[in-house]
């Protein structure tokens, strides 16, 4: 059987550097995989190319059975609306925090009191709700980041890209985020792949996590095994804290 | 001075020509310049340096281009356009175009790769990415418009060229201007740049308060 995602001999190469290498890898429906690894190590890489954000150098990412390399524009468009991805540093759009968070919506034709209504539901759920007409720029990071969790998750997408979504927040806002996407998992039951160099968190969150370092996945495995008994000592000197990069 | 109908007819005269070119250039300038931006191929670099050329392009240049155009000998001298407001539009909208396009490609390179990311991801198609790319350049789409109108609104070499300066007819503030100054009335000449002044002020004033906003 197929898995959700499965990526064979993935590469990318910016250059004459090698970002990612031969990275084979399956993620199952509903499970939460967390890639961990140090910076620089690909996995922003990793997560833009199954997003279809960048294309490979080289290998191939299947998303439910279907390859997302050669398909037409208007195809990798119906695949994008089917995944949501949050960035490292949360942009947003110079308009309201409603306005931001209702875009997936509006772009996917959405409008009136359903919209309003899932608007509001969103922002409660992170705790925006008294913040919906300020100006969204003027958000702190967390709040920021809390907004961009939701403006990804509201259109409810089957798998779910966060790339480091709680890098640089303080432990209340690292608590409501994870929070929230405990939540996401448990009601909408969304295939979740988090890149996080918070061991901790792909502790606390992931069902599986891959270590990824210069680019090669090293080691994948049930988080508890990967976290207390790793298979190589790559993957061991990093959760011990021994890694220096 | 009172402000006769002769200088209301001036005023409004001006107004309606160089909003009339602004406008018009806008509507072709503003996707033009989000697509140089936007877009590869070949010889954009070359375009781009073009565009920003013409954006110094002398309003009598533009003029002249224009008269030889409708002039009894040009190829759209059937049209029977030349010396008359439709003419003046058109000199002005050739001035304004390349300033618009300009502005504009600036505004949109700067809008943040991000941004483009973030709303790729949020799953909008080209259409949709464009709109959303031009709405968070729109500071600098204000400024385009600024730019041009205050261009348009203060030159005078394009439009006595294919304007004649005919009164009632083609008479504008600026061209009021030189022909108060050049028959001696210094007092009226002033007045009427006092006008245009303020005119272009509020007219200014109101586009950057639209921006102002924008950024608050």
């Amino acid at each position: 059987m197929t898995s959700y995602l499965k990526i064979r001999r993935l590469s990318k190469r910016y250059n004459d550097t090698w970002a990612l290498r031969d990275i084979d890898l399956d993620v199952e429906k509903g499970e939460v995989f967390g890639i961990i690894g140090p910076s620089g190590a690909g996995k922003t890489t990793l997560l833009r190319l199954i997003a279809a954000l960048d294309k490979p150098s080289e290998g191939i990412i299947q998303f439910d059975g279907v390859e997302l390399n050669g398909l037409s524009e208007k195809e990798i468009l119906m695949m994008r609306r089917r995944m949501g991805f949050v960035f490292q540093n949360p942009t947003v759009f110079k308009r309201s925090v409603y306005e931001n968070v209702a875009y997936g919506l509006k772009i996917r034709g959405e409008g009136g009191i359903t919209l309003t209504k899932r608007v509001e539901e969103a922002l409660h759920l992170v705790g925006l709700s008294e913040l919906e007409s300020r100006k969204a720029t003027t958000l702190s990071g967390g709040e920021a980041q809390r907004l961009a969790l939701i403006r990804t998750t509201i259109v409810e997408p089957e798998l779910l890209l966060l790339d480091e979504p709680t890098a640089n927040l303080d432990p209340a806002n690292v608590a409501l985020i994870e929070d929230a996407i405990s939540e996401i998992v448990k009601t909408q039951g969304t295939t979740i792949v988090i890149a996080t160099h918070n061991m901790f968190q792909a502790e606390r969150l992931a069902d599986r996590v891959g270590f990824l370092l210069d680019g090669e996945l090293i080691e994948v495995s049930g988080t508890d095994q990967l976290f207390r008994d790793p298979r190589d000592e790559r993957t061991r000197s990093f959760v011990r804290g021994e890694m220096v990069y | 001075m009172r402000l006769d109908p002769d200088i209301f007819g001036i005023m409004i005269l001006s107004l309606r020509v160089s909003g009339t070119a602004v406008f018009l250039a806008a509507l072709i300038a503003i996707p033009f310049g989000a697509f140089i931006a936007l877009r590869e191929f070949k010889g954009k670099n070359l375009l781009v340096n073009v565009v920003y050329t013409l954006m110094g392009l002398p309003p009598v240049v533009a003029g002249l281009l224009v008269y030889l155009l409708l002039s009894s000998s040009g190829p759209l001298a059937p049209l029977s356009l030349l010396f008359t407001p439709t003419a003046m539009i058109f000199a002005q909208f050739i001035m304004a175009v390349p300033i618009i396009t300009g502005i504009t490609i600036s505004a949109v390179k700067a809008v943040p790769k991000n941004i483009v990311d973030t709303a790729i991801s949020l799953g909008a198609d080209k259409r949709q990415l464009i709109f959303t790319i031009l709405s968070e350049a729109r500071i600098g789409l204000v400024a385009a418009i600024i730019t041009s109108f205050g261009a348009a609104i203060s030159e005078v070499g394009a439009i006595m060229l294919v304007g004649g300066n005919i009164r009632f007819f083609t008479r504008v503030l600026t061209g009021s201007v030189v022909l108060y100054t050049r028959i001696g009335e210094y007092g009226m000449a002033i007045a009427l740049g006092v006008i245009l002044l303020i005119l272009a002020f509020i007219i200014n004033a109101a586009l950057t308060y639209i921006q102002m906003r924008d950024q608050m």
